[in-house]
């Protein structure tokens, strides 16, 4: 076992266990802490991947602004201080059956995909690439201005809700 | 001399070339000498960090009781010198307490990610050519994005605390943290724009002229924000005595108290090298070896930090926000567009890099005055206003009376 194979494993063992302490975790602040390590497993994830870009960014958006969010929306929701009894409540059994006919449909897809061994190597300039290919009319530059219209229209809406009322 | 000159010079270059040729000689393979080569300088940095931090208390309290007419710590050793080492023992001794009902993994691990958190950064600082934990490609970035990690680390100890003090202090401290990330990022955006490159290594290579002198805008905005989000003064509002205690940490003492301190203390030097590499060149500079440079740069930095603590009161937190999001975001957006367009057209028309420059300098120039004169009229207006109809109010006051 080379040492990348050994860091995969931890990271991949991170992600994994922390999400799975997400869902299980009774106390909200918790779940949403163990939120955090598992989108930091993920972030280590893209490194390994050489993907440094996309890792820096899913640090920055996700746990210093989603998940931010998110923890400020836990502490200001009434009484998470309290017990908040048993995670699981009388449509566990549904939910059940439904994750499980899922995973049987999601497993030969995933089972039949022939995974490449060997990616090609990441070229020195893929940022700049990257960067080119957001404006680059014959790529991705119509996504992303919509996306940015998107987000723009998002924090109008935002404004004009949180405005007072004149 | 010029063999001599040149191995004080490139002195960590060497160094690291040395070390690597002696763990090979043992024969480790290529690979665990990555890692140890790795863990060493790991360990360097992070001891950087904490002696940095030692020197920094003590130069921050002579630096502040001189501001202030006094003599600062004089008892430990010869001028004090030795007060560090003495903090340092006294924190080890002190009981360690947690209060009762705090959520005991989160109130304890959250000293350790801010202090880690505060550590990080230090890989992508380079010290002189070749002398860098790691030349990541995307540097600056890298910065970011751990420094947000910090915020977690800020909520866990005021939710763990189980304070309300703590937590206010939370509050405030990630409001404040979340608000002067973006006009820090807007002014590293124009940087990175201008160096056309994320790595630290390539900003400081790119820099012919300190960008000190080409974008004064982004320096400002950069530095303003880095005071503020490292919380102190006159941005502490978020651990203001008078209102919440200590903030966020009030619960801590000993050794998680020092930890957290540490935080704070490493990430205004991580602020102040990163202002020393974004806009004042690094360690490039003439005749003194390049490390050097960097540690008198960063110097510069750390002195104006200690230099607004001791000259300035605290602000409000209106005011805060105020001057976030109505001056300094705008401000940087306009001069992220404009240094975007001007740069372009200069590079366009071909001028040469000190035209290019010049041209540069002038339109920051003029958005700096144009910046500062805006709100200083509005508000000499408002307060204009104010006092015309104070004394309408008087004026009619004394009519009734008279009557």
């Amino acid at each position: 076992m080379t040492l990348i194979q050994a860091v995969f494993i931890m990271f991949a063992a991170l992600t994994l266990g922390a999400g799975l302490m997400t869902v299980l975790s009774r106390h909200l602040f918790h779940a949403v802490l163990y939120l955090i390590l598992s989108l930091v497993g993920v972030a280590g994830l893209f490194i390994l991947l050489e993907a440094e870009f996309l890792a820096g960014v899913q640090v920055l958006i996700y746990i210093g602004a989603i998940s931010i969010l998110i923890i400020f929306a836990v502490m200001l929701t009434r009484g998470m201080a309290r017990n908040p009894g048993p995670p699981l409540n009388n449509q566990s059994l549904a939910a059940a059956v439904i994750a499980g006919l899922f995973f049987v449909l999601l497993a030969p897809v995933l089972a039949g995909f022939p995974w490449p061994t060997a990616a090609p190597g990441v070229p020195a300039d893929a940022i700049e690439a990257l960067g080119r290919s957001l404006v680059d009319p014959n790529q991705f530059a119509l996504p992303f201005e919509l996306a940015s219209v998107m987000i723009l229209a998002a924090l109008i809406g935002a404004i004009f809700i949180a405005r007072e009322k004149r | 001399m010029g063999q001599i000159y040149d191995f004080i010079y490139n002195l960590l270059p060497y160094l690291g070339m040395w070390l690597y040729g002696f763990l090979r000689s043992l024969g480790l393979s290529e690979e665990a000498v990555f890692l140890v080569v790795g863990l060493i300088k790991a360990f360097l940095l992070a001891n950087f960090g904490l002696i940095g931090f030692a020197i920094l208390t003590y130069v921050e309290r002579k630096i502040v009781a001189r501001f202030q007419d006094r003599l600062g710590p004089n008892v430990a050793g010869p001028y004090g010198i030795l007060q560090p080492v003495a903090d340092g023992i006294k924190l080890l001794t002190k009981e360690d307490t947690m209060p009762a009902g705090a959520d005991r993994w989160v109130y304890n691990l959250a000293p350790l990610i801010i202090a880690t958190c505060a550590l990080a950064p230090l890989v992508v600082i380079p010290f002189g050519p070749g002398a860098i934990g790691a030349d990541l490609s995307i540097g600056v970035l890298y910065v970011l994005a751990v420094g947000s990690g910090a915020l977690v680390g800020v909520l866990m100890a005021g939710w763990g605390s189980n304070n309300k003090y703590a937590l206010l202090g939370a509050f405030r401290a990630v409001a404040q943290l979340i608000s002067y990330e973006i006009p820090a990022v807007l002014s590293v955006v124009v940087v990175v724009m201008i160096a056309g490159t994320m790595s630290t290594v390539g900003i400081v290579q790119a820099q012919d002229v300190p960008y000190l002198f080409v974008l004064p805008v982004a320096a400002l905005a950069f530095l303003l924000s880095g005071v503020a989000e490292v919380g102190r003064t006159p941005f502490d509002l978020l651990e203001a005595e008078s209102e919440i205690v200590a903030g966020f940490h009030i619960e801590y003492s000993g050794m998680k108290f020092a930890l957290v301190f540490l935080g704070e203390f490493v990430h205004a030097l991580v602020v102040s090298a990163l202002f020393a590499v974004l806009f004042l060149g690094g360690w490039r500079g003439p005749w003194l070896p390049p490390y050097l440079w960097m540690l008198i740069k960063m110097s510069v930095g750390i002195f104006l930090f200690f230099w607004l603590r001791a000259t300035l009161p605290r602000i409000r937190i209106d005011q805060m926000l105020n001057l976030n999001w109505k001056f300094l975001t705008p401000l940087m957006i306009l001069n992220l567009i404009g240094v975007a367009l001007i740069d372009k057209g200069l590079r366009a028309a071909g001028v040469s890099s000190g035209m290019w420059a010049a041209g540069l300098l002038l339109f920051n120039m003029a958005m700096l005055i144009g910046a500062l004169a805006l709100p200083g009229y509005l508000g000499r207006r408002a307060r204009m206003a104010a006092l015309a109809a104070e004394a309408e109010a008087e004026a009619v006051e004394a009519a009734v009376a008279a009557h």
